[in-house]
């Protein structure tokens, strides 16, 4: 257990290494300098110069990228190109919102997902259990922005109960976390209700039933807590989804996170922002990624991972 | 008969027998489709789309970057407003362009976006798939080794930092940014495909047939193209099912970001990114494309578990 612990946590490190490798070498890929922007007043020659030393522009590729890792390993990722701003002033201002945010729906997510797919595992083809079956294709399937342009039109647009952008009030709250909450909640009542239907179907569960429990006590004593089992390690790519997700729907209502933050950076090709965000994410997934597996070797001891 | 007995003949009765055991798997998995009433409707849903793809210069009413400045912002005709036209049954955008047409000229983007890179994806997903099944080796440990660490690169990211950093580059300018969507799709998808297929691989190669095959003299690529892959091919066509759609929506993500496919090229993505800023008051130019993408994307979605339930009830939750 030790053993594989340590060589998860080892796999981090080439992983990180190939995000920054990609986001460094596409950065330097792209054409053109981040100055010569505007063509019709071009800056002087001698300025651009200036500017590509003050950036380290103007050094070898190699030196650059050994500059920029070293950087990075102590939480350096430079000034926006764009705001003159540091990077990680930007991340740590809109880091608190998007953890507000993705814990928010996260929760969401659980309280739909677990009672829905317990629920719809015990009344099997009943009515309920095609109606959330029917909820999860939908959640999977169609794209967050677009069930954010529906939502938005009838509680926004339409009936006017809801502030359509911004995250100063909790009534802003609601629409970005239900819509970033769906797909993880779809995809988390498809695993409560498959994996329930297994459990439920257990000897040990037949053996509580067959001393005399209440069904009550069979479901929540006995058959639960295993059949929830899986359901934990997919909080991991759950949290990877919640991520990606906050993309999308930061910037959708304006959410002053660090997705939006990335969106923008993007496209307005802010180099050392999008770098940092970018490899802060990779991290956040791959720690996410990492504890979940960990946490299903102790959870499940039938699980052997020392392979 | 006269005619001597030849190895070709033997080799077309050998795959005669293959032949005819495959017509009928394939035609059981067929006859499941078909009964599967959500997968035909999708089915349908996606022929008429691939329609309207191929036709689109002939049926669509009006050219799809035609402007009449005079009727912008038209609401469709099936909303009773005064700003219902004449001209444009459902309606027009910002610019004045008419969105039925934008919307038809936007599955062709959808459709290309969707089979292309898939294609892409089988062939790199399953080569190196079936190569690193059957032989191992080093080849095998460099695979896994490598998606492992792509595993780790949420594909989302990947992409957006791929289309912003490249879409300027003289790569992005093809197809008008296509080119570079497909080749970043790809990059991200194969991985997965890959996967599936060696472990199908080291399953089946373990099996008695490959056995038999190779006493009777088979060589390696015989047995990988002609035994192993056809037995493997439920799961991977499965696997791909589910890769058009989200190739789609990978496209219409980016463009709504306004990253993706280059305007003026219409896309659902497109026209929702520039819908958006007059949403609050015209929802129609945003609502029409939402409405069309969750169609497309739901009807991949039936026919993916239709094929699902046909060839592969075991991946079944």
């Amino acid at each position: 257990m030790l053993a594989y612990a340590i060589r998860r946590l080892l796999l981090i490190v080439p992983t990180m290494f190939f995000v920054a490798v990609i986001t460094f070498a596409l950065a330097h890929a792209a054409p053109g300098s981040p100055f010569d922007r505007n063509v019709n007043r071009p800056l002087p020659q001698s300025t651009i110069d200036r500017l590509n030393a003050i950036y380290g522009v103007d050094q070898p590729l190699p030196e650059q990228f050994a500059r920029y890792l070293g950087n990075a390993l102590r939480f350096e990722f430079g000034s926006s190109l764009v705001r003159d701003r540091p990077v990680t002033d930007i991340i740590a201002q809109g880091f608190p919102v998007s953890a507000q945010l993705g814990v928010q729906a996260l929760l969401l997510a659980l309280a739909i997902a677990i009672p829905l797919g317990v629920l719809s595992a015990l009344k099997q083809n009943s009515a309920l259990d095609y109606a959330s079956l029917f909820f999860a294709t939908i959640g999977y399937t169609i794209p967050s922005f677009v069930i954010a342009i529906f939502l938005i039109f009838v509680f926004a647009v339409d009936l006017k109960l809801l502030p359509i952008i911004g995250w100063g009030t909790p009534q802003h709250w609601i629409l970005p976390t239900i819509v970033l909450a769906l797909g993880p909640a779809a995809f988390l009542t498809r695993i409560t209700r498959a994996s329930m239907l297994e459990t439920i179907r257990q000897d040990y569960v037949r053996t509580a039933r067959g001393k005399g429990l209440a069904e009550q006590a069979v479901i929540t004593g006995h058959a639960l807590k295993n059949a929830l089992i899986p359901v934990a390690t997919i909080v991991g790519p759950a949290t990877a989804a919640l991520v990606t997700g906050s993309f999308i729907i930061e910037s959708l209502f304006s959410v002053p996170g660090i997705g939006r933050e990335f969106v923008l950076s993007i496209q307005k090709r802010d180099y050392p922002v999008i770098m940092g965000t970018a490899l802060l994410y990779a991290f956040l997934i791959a720690v996410a990624n990492l504890t979940v597996d960990l946490l299903y070797g102790i959870l499940d001891p039938r699980v052997k991972v020392d392979k | 008969m006269t005619v001597p007995s030849t190895a070709w003949q033997g080799r077309s009765a050998e795959r005669g027998v293959l032949a005819g055991g495959q017509r009928s798997l394939w035609g059981d998995a067929l006859e499941r489709v078909v009964r599967n009433r959500l997968a035909v409707i999708g089915l349908v849903v996606i022929a008429l789309a691939l329609l309207a793809a191929l036709l689109a210069p002939w049926i669509s009413p009006y050219g799809p970057n035609d402007q009449d400045p005079s009727l912008s912002l038209m609401e469709p005709r099936f909303v009773s407003s005064e700003y219902v036209n004449a001209k444009y049954l459902l309606g027009s955008d910002a610019l004045g362009r008419d969105i039925l047409t934008r919307l038809i000229w936007s599955a062709r983007i959808s459709m290309v976006v969707g089979f292309v890179p898939v294609a892409l994806i089988f062939v790199i997903g399953v080569t190196l798939g079936l190569l690193s099944g059957y032989h191992g080796g080093w080849l095998d440990g460099a695979l896994m080794r490598f998606t492992d660490v792509m595993y780790g690169f949420p594909d989302l990211l990947f992409l957006l930092i791929v289309m912003a950093t490249l879409r300027d580059s003289p790569v992005g300018d093809i197809f008008g940014g296509l080119f570079l969507m497909f080749i970043a799709i790809a990059l991200v998808a194969w991985v997965g495909l890959a996967r599936l297929t060696r472990g199908q691989i080291l399953s089946l190669k373990e099996k008695e047939f490959v056995e038999a095959a190779r006493t009777i003299g088979a060589g390696s690529g015989r047995i990988m193209l002609r035994h192993l892959l056809p037995n493997a091919l439920g799961p991977i066509i499965v696997s791909l099912s589910f890769a058009i759609p989200s190739a789609i929506l990978i496209e219409a993500t980016l463009s709504f970001i306004g990253i993706g496919v280059k305007p003026p090229t219409p896309s659902w993505g497109v026209m929702i990114h520039d819908g958006f800023v007059v949403f609050s008051t015209t929802p129609w130019p945003v609502l029409l494309p939402a409405f069309c993408i969750s169609i497309v994307m739901l009807s991949f979605t039936f026919v993916g578990d239709g094929l699902r339930d046909a060839l592969d009830p075991r991946m079944r939750i």
